[in-house]
């Protein structure tokens, strides 16, 4: 539903729907898997059933991220290769962070942090699904070894990822009338014009 | 089941201090390699008091079997024939739970209360509590649980915990007729094996000696070795065993602090977001794009 028939389009209807399957599985991956990880968690097991029903579900989830996501990664990747451009957003983060964004360098349909998140949590979901299959005892039976060690990244590779998404979406709670992007799929142009000004430009066809 | 005369002093995925205040007397098995004729007698008692009944299986070229532990083996026989010195010796380990007295499998587990250690020094599954994940298996040094294809359980020996709560000895040691199997007191079987490892060296055998591997801080289950200097002649016991490093670091600090790291990057989100405030668009923007949309 369109209220207001200036706002732009940011976000098609798959687009939306693939994101929040990676997303409600990452949650639920994470959940069960936080369980796993310190026994701090373990009431989480709660959630799932019981504690072997939240060891059974929980690969499962990840293979749905794993699977969203790559759909997610066909769709988006073109739009978040890295430029000098966004290296430099990046190198000026710090003034972004203290809450004066207007002399950042103009940025597309996504800035160097969103672009670097992706690859990062590309990089992030590969880890984590080989490793995976190496733990996922009822199908696959790795050495020892390997298992030891797809154990340590797995693990390791999962607190990475909680913490980037965490910091996705503090961000997106932080920079006001973003989420609606994701919600049903606009935004207004001056939430465009100020965050990603480059794009505005390109969809509105103005060289304002 | 936890048996009630029997203490736990350690508990799998627990963080706070197990019941340490009665002081009880830490057992040993001790396996005399050199007096065992390889009847599999124990084998037979471990099944019968266990209650166990592996799939009958064939034979696979040796006398191993069941050729490997399974879920429902919980002691096995491995023979090795070694050529030394150009004699024949046939070396027959009784292979099963060492019953480490820092027991990796313990440190991995992440269901509280599926592995406990007794304070006698005996680990024990509980299988009530065990959730089938696995990481018994990668931390064992000593490759000894197995995850049953049945119930997705990990089984081990118990090393009779039942028996021994009870004043009896482990059904294996019950049944072995020649002696090769003692139980007692770790002490007494430390002195014990000492006798043993005299009368072996007198015999010949000058690298006789007591496998109790200090890198997992003793063991319950403890070999007499004729050659003790190469534990690996004996299908393959492990010369040094640790509990892999992998797992400590996965296991260990880093876990707490990962914790740490995650619920102070929510704390400072929340600073960030009193301290800075929201990141809104500016009214001059606002202005601008009004302009720019108005109709002419």
């Amino acid at each position: 539903m369109r209220r207001d028939p200036n706002d732009l389009d940011r976000y098609t209807a798959s687009e939306r729907v693939i994101h929040w399957i990676v997303g409600i599985s990452f949650i639920l991956a994470g959940l069960s898997g936080l369980v796993l990880f310190h026994p701090a968690f373990w009431p989480f097991t709660m959630l799932f059933g019981s504690s072997t029903w939240t060891r059974i579900l929980h690969p499962w989830f990840g293979v749905v991220m794993a699977v969203a996501f790559l759909l997610m990664v066909v769709q988006f990747w073109k739009l978040n290769t890295m430029g000098k451009v966004d290296w430099q957003w990046l190198g000026r983060i710090g003034e972004m962070v203290s809450g004066d964004d207007q002399n950042m360098p103009e940025q597309g349909k996504y800035n160097g942090g969103q672009k670097l998140l992706f690859w990062l949590l590309v990089l992030g979901t590969v880890l984590l699904f080989v490793s995976g299959i190496a733990l996922w005892r009822a199908w696959f039976h790795f050495p020892v070894e390997q298992v030891r060690w797809a154990a340590v990244v797995h693990a390791a590779t999962a607190a990475v990822m909680i913490g980037l998404i965490m910091l996705h979406v503090y961000a997106s709670i932080w920079v006001r009338s973003t989420i609606r992007a994701m919600w049903y799929g606009t935004v207004t142009r001056a939430w465009a014009r100020q965050h990603h000004r480059a794009w505005y430009r390109q969809v509105t066809g103005t060289n304002k | 089941m936890a048996w009630q005369s029997l203490d736990i002093r350690r508990r799998s995925a627990t963080t706070t201090p197990m019941p340490q205040v009665r002081e009880s007397t830490e057992v040993a098995k001790l396996i005399d390699i050199s007096q065992c004729i390889g009847c599999k007698a124990c084998q037979v008692a471990c099944m019968e008091w266990n209650d166990l009944r592996c799939e009958v299986g064939y034979c696979v070229g040796v006398y191993d079997n069941p050729p490997d532990l399974t879920a429902k083996a919980w002691t096995v026989m491995r023979f090795t024939e070694l050529e030394n010195d150009g004699r024949l010796e046939w070396l027959i380990r009784k292979d099963g739970c060492m019953h480490c007295q820092d027991p990796g499998c313990l440190k991995a587990c992440p269901a509280p209360g599926a592995i406990v250690q007794y304070a006698n020094g005996i680990v024990e599954f509980h299988q009530e509590h065990c959730i089938g994940c696995g990481y018994c298996l990668t931390g064992c040094p000593f490759n000894i649980p197995r995850l049953s294809d049945q119930d997705h359980k990990a089984y081990k020996c118990s090393l009779c915990s039942d028996r021994v709560a009870v004043g009896q000895v482990p059904a294996c040691i019950k049944t072995c007729p020649t002696g090769a199997l003692h139980f007692g007191s770790k002490e007494d079987m430390k002195e014990h094996a000492e006798q043993r490892i005299i009368d072996l060296k007198s015999r010949g055998f000058a690298n006789a000696g007591l496998y109790d591997p200090p890198g997992v801080e003793g063991t319950h289950v403890m070999y007499v070795l004729q050659h003790a200097d190469h534990p690996e002649w004996y299908a393959g016991l492990p010369q040094d065993p640790a509990i892999s490093p992998l797992v400590e670091v996965w296991k260990g600090w880093t876990k707490p602090l990962a914790i740490g790291v995650m619920a102070a990057g929510v704390l400072a989100s929340l600073i960030h977001y009193v301290m800075k405030g929201p990141n809104e668009i500016s009214k001059e923007t606002e202005k601008e794009v009004e302009n720019e949309t108005r109709p002419e």
